[in-house]
């Protein structure tokens, strides 16, 4: 067969890489990371206004501050990441020309555009409203356009994704199903055309508005179709990356999913149930019946948590399994215990792992239940529920297989390797820190979004408990290592993608370590591979503290003042 | 691997290993717990959000609290007034920018009506040390029936984002013996 399309071959696996398709992942994850460090910076300030010891910025750039941090690295980091994630899980894992690359770049000139544009209007000062641009509060008319910007921008890039999808089929580069990590990747795009149509339906009417041309727009109905947007956004990340998780999983033990059935059956499940949890965000509204609160915020009855609880357990199992036909079958542990925990991959993802499952997972099911709500809602327990979620699962995630993508697709060797070895330690434990005191100090009723907790300059006084100024003040500190941990990534990807040691075109790179295809492990079915008893440990752990942190909710709830 | 085509051509066709199957019916069965949990609470426990809401004039619902501010008001505080509804009274509570108005007083163990609603923007009824967190909107008036259950001094903050002022926006609630 003759060169359809210019590619090269990769060392590593033995797949075709379109060069396309390489540029464009090169494009668009250098342009997450340069908004991660952005975004990252005015997260740090944010952490340290609100450490009241330190209380750095004023109140107006406080709040300017809080808006840029908020759609820098919650939308723009991710959905360029994501972008990156796409090609490569199509074009790249697949074996298959990326179609439509012309496409894929205007969609990637328009977020860019947007993003900028967006960025400009916050720095002006004149569009501190927040990442959520509540109605009737106003922004200028180019904080909304650079969003449909964007939007419109990533719906190109999904259209790419589905089109390599059906080229690679058409085309016969692979045979059977497309692999879980593509199916994972699917995922989070069919969820991303939801997410930016509901964006679309709210946020064009919100710019005609701005402009005059509506005269008004109900807070309600901006509300809830925002939230499908909003929401929706952070679940095309939970879907991206525990496909990352898998990828990664594969690509440093040749892990197999223990169950395609079932990963791909909890896959869909977030297509089907992920959505209604963007009812989280309305449950302390009037007028909403709380039939519909309690049917939209348990996802139809939690089936989008089974969902996770599900990829909970063969991610590590598969992981397990890998390793026990390897050889590592003592005890319950030593699978774990021998693990490359010095390989940034893989403990970067396992990190994501866990806490997003015990952090950002179990205080998001909690907080989301309808009654347990009103002790949570809008207090700073919110944000340290989905720097759980977001910064922990998914961030950290992404910079694990970042790690990955140096070697293999920008073909630099990875400098620093010392700095690298440590940053997801630095990075995990301080984004875990932070959401935990964050949570704790909103269930001491610290508010979010909120300059000054001392209230010096209001009318009427109000003090917090001293425990709350000692919850903030360790959130700064812990903002501060994870800061340290930013830092690190951004200086030894962006120190090796410009500076690192080129690869030859048909060098393997020696670090991180990638085990060639060939020892792909643990056939499914055999049963000596899949007794995991250690992953059958770490479930039922986290099962119990599912439980007990649920119902001692409920019992805090039962101790404040009857409400009907 | 998870990043090549299933070995298994007919992948939906492979049996489901037992580990993993009692794992989904733990889980599905928990959610199941959860789910109901919600619905029981509404029949069992005290604390649940009501339902009860209107569209209202932001003008409309101001007038409204002014009458009651006239009938009960008891004494004033830095410039606020503060107001002692009788029990089981429909009690108004304005927010805007950037100011919970009136001050209300209650009486421990009785229940009020309390309707809230805003006058301009997006405003969130935060009451503190109680920790009970409810949305106030403008255009919309949500009626909640509360029963202060212990005596003392408590704040009223904002915890929605609502412009400069939104850290100076605190308001009082006393509720006495």
């Amino acid at each position: 067969m003759g060169k359809l399309f210019d590619y090269r071959t990769c060392p590593t696996t033995g797949l075709r890489v379109d060069r396309a398709a390489e540029n464009l992942i090169k494009a668009n994850a250098v342009v997450a990371i340069v908004f991660l460090a952005i975004g990252g910076l005015f997260g740090l300030l944010v952490a340290l206004t609100r450490w009241p010891a330190v209380h750095f910025l004023p109140a107006d750039w406080f709040y300017l501050a809080l808006t840029a941090h908020g759609f820098d690295v919650l939308l723009v980091w991710i959905i360029f990441f994501e972008m990156a994630v796409l090609y490569f899980a199509s074009a790249v894992v697949l074996n298959s020309r990326l179609a439509g690359p012309k496409w894929a770049w205007t969609g990637f000139g328009l977020m860019l555009v947007g993003a900028v544009t967006t960025n400009v209007a916050v720095l002006q000062g004149g569009s501190s409203v927040m990442f959520t641009s509540y109605v009737p509060m106003m922004a200028e008319p180019h904080f909304y356009l650079g969003v449909i910007l964007f939007a419109v921008g990533a719906l190109l890039g999904c259209g790419v994704f589905f089109g390599t999808l059906v080229v690679a089929k058409r085309e016969k580069t692979y045979e059977g199903s497309i692999p879980l990590v593509t199916f994972g990747a699917l995922t989070a795009a069919i969820i991303a055309v939801f997410t930016i149509a509901s964006g679309a339906i709210i946020l064009i009417p919100t710019l005609l508005w701005s402009v005059g041309l509506v005269s008004h727009i109900d807070p309600l109905i901006y509300k809830t179709i925002w939230w499908a947007m909003g929401h929706s956004s952070q679940q095309i990340n939970v879907a991206a990356h525990v496909a990352v998780w898998y990828a990664i999983a594969a690509m440093v033990f040749g892990a197999k999913p223990l169950s395609e059935k079932i990963s791909r059956m909890a896959f869909l499940m977030y297509i089907l149930f992920l959505q209604l949890a963007s009812a989280h965000h309305l449950l302390a509204e009037p007028g909403l019946s709380s039939e519909w609160k309690i049917f939209n915020t348990s996802y139809a009855m939690y089936l989008a948590v089974l969902g996770s609880m599900i990829h909970g357990l063969s991610v590590p199992g598969a992981i397990e399994a890998a390793q026990r036909s390897r050889g590592l079958t003592k005890g319950m542990f030593e699978w774990l215990r021998k693990a490359p925990w010095d390989n940034p991959a893989f403990s970067g993802m396992f990190m994501s792992l866990v806490f997003f499952g015990f952090i950002g997972g179990i205080s998001g099911v909690v907080m989301g239940t309808e009654q347990i709500n009103l002790i949570m809602h809008n207090t700073i327990y919110v944000p340290g529920h989905f720097h759980g979620t977001v910064v922990a699962g998914t961030t950290l995630a992404f910079m694990a297989i970042t790690y990955l993508l140096v070697p293999l697709i920008f073909r630099r060797e990875l400098m620093m390797k010392k700095i690298a070895r440590w940053q997801p330690y630095v990075f995990g434990f301080g984004v875990a820190g932070i959401s935990i005191f964050m949570m704790g100090a909103g269930t001491l009723g610290v508010s979010r979004r909120h300059w000054d907790m001392t209230f010096a300059d209001a009318v009427l006084p109000f003090d917090y408990p001293a425990a709350a100024y000692l919850m903030m003040t360790l959130n700064g500190i812990f903002a501060i290592l994870a800061a340290i941990g930013g830092i690190m990534f951004v200086v030894v990807v962006v120190g090796s993608v410009f500076f690192g040691k080129k690869l030859a075109e048909d060098e393997k790179p020696s670090y991180p370590e990638v085990p060639p295809e060939s020892v792909a492990v643990s056939h499914y079915g055999s049963s000596e591979t899949l007794k995991i008893p250690g992953t059958i440990m770490l479930v039922s752990i986290f099962f119990v503290a599912f439980v007990l942190y649920y119902f001692v909710n409920w019992k805090y709830l039962s101790e404040v003042w009857p409400l009907s | 691997m998870a990043l090549t085509p299933p070995s298994e051509r007919i992948w939906w066709r492979q049996p489901i290993a037992k580990i993993e199957l009692i794992w989904i019916i733990v889980a599905f069965t928990w959610g199941l717990i959860m789910f109901f949990m919600m619905i029981y609470w509404h029949g069992a426990g005290k604390q649940n959000l009501s339902n009860e809401a209107y569209q209202i004039k932001p003008q409309a619902f101001a007038q409204k609290a002014q009458a009651m501010i006239d009938e009960y008001q008891v004494r004033e505080e830095s410039g606020f007034p503060v107001v002692r509804p009788p029990p089981g009274s429909d009690v108004y509570l304005i927010a805007r920018l950037w100011q919970w108005w009136p001050i209300l007083e209650f009486e421990k163990d009785q229940s009020y009506r309390l309707h809230l609603s805003s006058m301009d923007w997006q405003h969130g009824f935060s009451l503190q040390p109680v920790n009970i967190n409810l949305s106030v909107q403008p255009g919309y008036e949500m009626i909640v029936t509360i029963t202060p259950d212990v005596a003392g001094e408590y704040g009223v903050l904002c915890n929605e984002f609502c412009g400069i002022g939104h850290h100076n926006m605190v308001g009082k609630i006393y509720v006495v013996e």
